[in-house]
């Protein structure tokens, strides 16, 4: 089972459900796996502190020009649709911040005077904690290329066990390549008008993808109504609400866990990831899957 | 003209209260909203759109499927894993594309024998602009789960700058999208100044140095601002030891105010909603900020 934590806002409290959520699943005796896949910036190893015990590039193919075989022709600048590659006089440049591997320049140089090479663009590292198989992608500072890396991640660690996804906030495309195909997104909001406005885009990308999903209000006590009337009228279960508390603030701030620290939180992670099972089980989170399932 | 840039690396740190705080402080400047996938900014500033226009993003392909032969071409040669099989008229096997998954590059139109594969733009947002009581505002909607943010972010500040000269404003001021990637990086290229707004959390720490190894990275000036310092003063102080030893300059400091939540929640900015502390903290922030603008 794949849940992945999501967000259209950011900071609203999805590392720390990430986290506390594979630690609940880990105590309830499963295997679970927890892959942070906000590669921009990772954070849930600030608060599991894993043993990293495994690290590897990730790379992308970009194009190297064999001068002695490039006779200028153009091809290469032609083909690619983004601006990656110029011809000048004779000599072809390669921006390879603008490349997205593709390979069009490659396969089609009539010269064959194109060959591959691997261009870092990030790091997957691998390790445990708490008795949690923990995976994080890490994108160097600079490069675009996000998805990526977060499709290394998922593609060379997704487990049958129990996989928790840390998603990047937003709805644009590495959080696609973070959700794509899960069994269920938990999206995480705070009760005010913007954390509304996102819920409602991340809801119409998860609705986009067909996954099911439910919220998780964060801080639910600190803002209006609006969240939840939207929810109410659009059939989303708010699956999770945790309310405004100062102590966790200073948790979370000093890189603590809360079911570890305030166990009086611990029964309603507990209650999540059995309503999570059941729903995934029943194939629900069912009122929310796709446009037509909002409707009944 | 001078464009101050304000971004955050980690989320929900405060950017956009705080670029809206700055819009009813600044004189003669244009706003511009740089995170097209999740905007708020307009909820505050509640722009009037005088223009709109559609932004294509790149091309995508799509198979035909009365002319495709099944012959795999396509799957063959896309790297993005945009293409899968599906059952024909007759039961044969044929091909079709994610158009969530294309990438655009539009090699499998190339290279498909049957010539079945049109490629074409696609429409992937809108872009605007308005009219608020604070001045002209540019932002966007990019469509949900569409590519190419960062093309989108150069285009606004691109008509942003046109309209200031235009107008002759000096000032331009952009809030950013969470992150180090793409759109944040279209976002702060070339700018005068880049703020970034962090929290005393082990995570804001984190964040600002991925932030400061970027913007030394494209060599743009970075100020620092800890916004609700008091949550956990000693991070605080931490923080701003460790980016001023890297060359960070401080804005200032904002407390922790819940007046924040609840001028949002009235659709208003925070220095109008309240004439209380924070709002002064935000006052000295922008001077200077101004002040570095020079």
């Amino acid at each position: 089972m794949k849940i992945a934590i999501a967000s259209g806002k950011g900071g609203t409290g999805k590392t720390t459900i990430a986290v506390n959520l594979a630690l609940t699943v880990t105590s309830a005796g499963q295997p679970v796996t927890l892959l942070d896949c906000d590669v921009e910036e990772p954070n849930c190893h600030l608060f599991l502190k894993p043993e990293i015990t495994g690290s590897r590039p990730v790379t992308i193919l970009q194009p190297k020009v064999l001068e002695e075989r490039c006779n200028g022709c153009g091809v290469c600048a032609d083909v690619c649709e983004y601006h990656a590659l110029t011809v000048m006089g004779k000599q072809v440049l390669v921006f390879g911040e603008l490349c997205h591997g593709c390979g069009a320049c490659f396969l089609l140089c009539p010269e064959k005077a194109i060959v591959e090479e691997g261009h870092p663009i990030g790091l997957v590292e691998e390790g445990s904690s708490h008795g949690i198989r923990f995976v994080q992608g890490r994108l160097n500072v600079g490069e675009v290329m996000s998805p990526a890396v977060i499709r290394q991640v998922r593609d060379r660690f997704e487990t049958t066990g129990v996989c928790i996804i840390d998603s990047p906030p937003g709805t644009s495309c590495p959080v696609v390549e973070s959700i794509r195909g899960v069994d269920f997104v938990l999206l995480v909001t705070e009760p005010t008008p913007f954390g509304l406005n996102d819920l409602a885009l991340a809801v119409d990308m998860v609705r986009a993808l067909a996954r099911p999903f439910a919220v998780v209000l964060n801080r639910c006590d600190a803002g209006d109504e609006g969240v939840r009337l939207y929810c109410k009228r659009e059939g989303i279960e708010i699956l999770l609400s945790i309310p405004d508390d100062r102590r966790i603030a200073e948790r979370y701030a000093r890189g603590e866990i809360i079911i570890e620290q305030l166990p009086e939180y611990r029964e309603a992670f507990n209650r999540s990831y059995r309503r999570i099972a059941a729903l995934v089980s029943e194939g629900r989170g069912g009122a929310n899957r796709g446009k037509e399932g909002c409707a009944a | 003209m001078k464009e101050v840039v304000v971004i955050s690396g980690k989320g929900g740190t405060g950017k956009t209260s705080l670029v809206a705080a700055f819009a009813a402080l600044a004189e003669r400047k244009i706003l511009v909203d740089c995170d097209v996938d999740a905007a708020d900014l307009h909820l505050v500033l509640n722009p009037r759109i005088d223009r709109r226009e559609d932004f294509s993003g790149g091309k995508k392909a799509s198979i035909l499927e009365e002319l495709c032969t099944g012959c795999g071409k396509c799957r063959e040669v896309c790297r993005f894993a945009a293409v899968s099989s599906v059952a024909g008229p007759d039961g044969e096997s044929r091909f079709a594309v994610d158009p969530i998954s294309c990438e655009g590059c539009g090699l499998c139109a190339r290279l498909c024998p049957a010539e079945a594969i049109r490629f074409e733009p696609v429409i992937s947002g809108q872009w605007f602009v308005s009219t608020t009581s604070y001045g002209p505002m540019v932002h966007a909607r990019l469509g949900i789960a569409q590519a190419n943010s960062g093309k989108l972010v150069s285009l606004l500040r691109h008509e942003a700058r046109d309209i200031a000269e235009k107008e002759g404003f000096n000032l331009l001021i952009a809030d950013g999208s969470p992150g180090i990637g793409c759109p944040v990086i279209a976002s702060i290229t070339r700018a005068d100044l880049v703020l970034a707004v962090t929290e005393p959390t082990c995570s804001g720490l984190h964040d600002i140095q991925r932030v400061m190894d970027l913007t030394s990275h494209f060599r743009i000036p970075l100020m620092l601002c800890v916004n609700k310092w008091d949550i956990h003063p000693e991070m605080a102080d931490r923080i701003e030891r460790e980016t001023a030893q890297r060359g960070a300059r401080m804005a200032g400091r904002i407390r922790y105010d819940p007046a924040v939540t609840r001028a949002q929640i009235m659709k208003t900015t925070v220095v109008e909603y309240t004439g209380g502390a924070i709002a002064g903290d935000i006052r000295a922030l922008w001077r200077n900020v101004v002040y570095a603008l020079g």
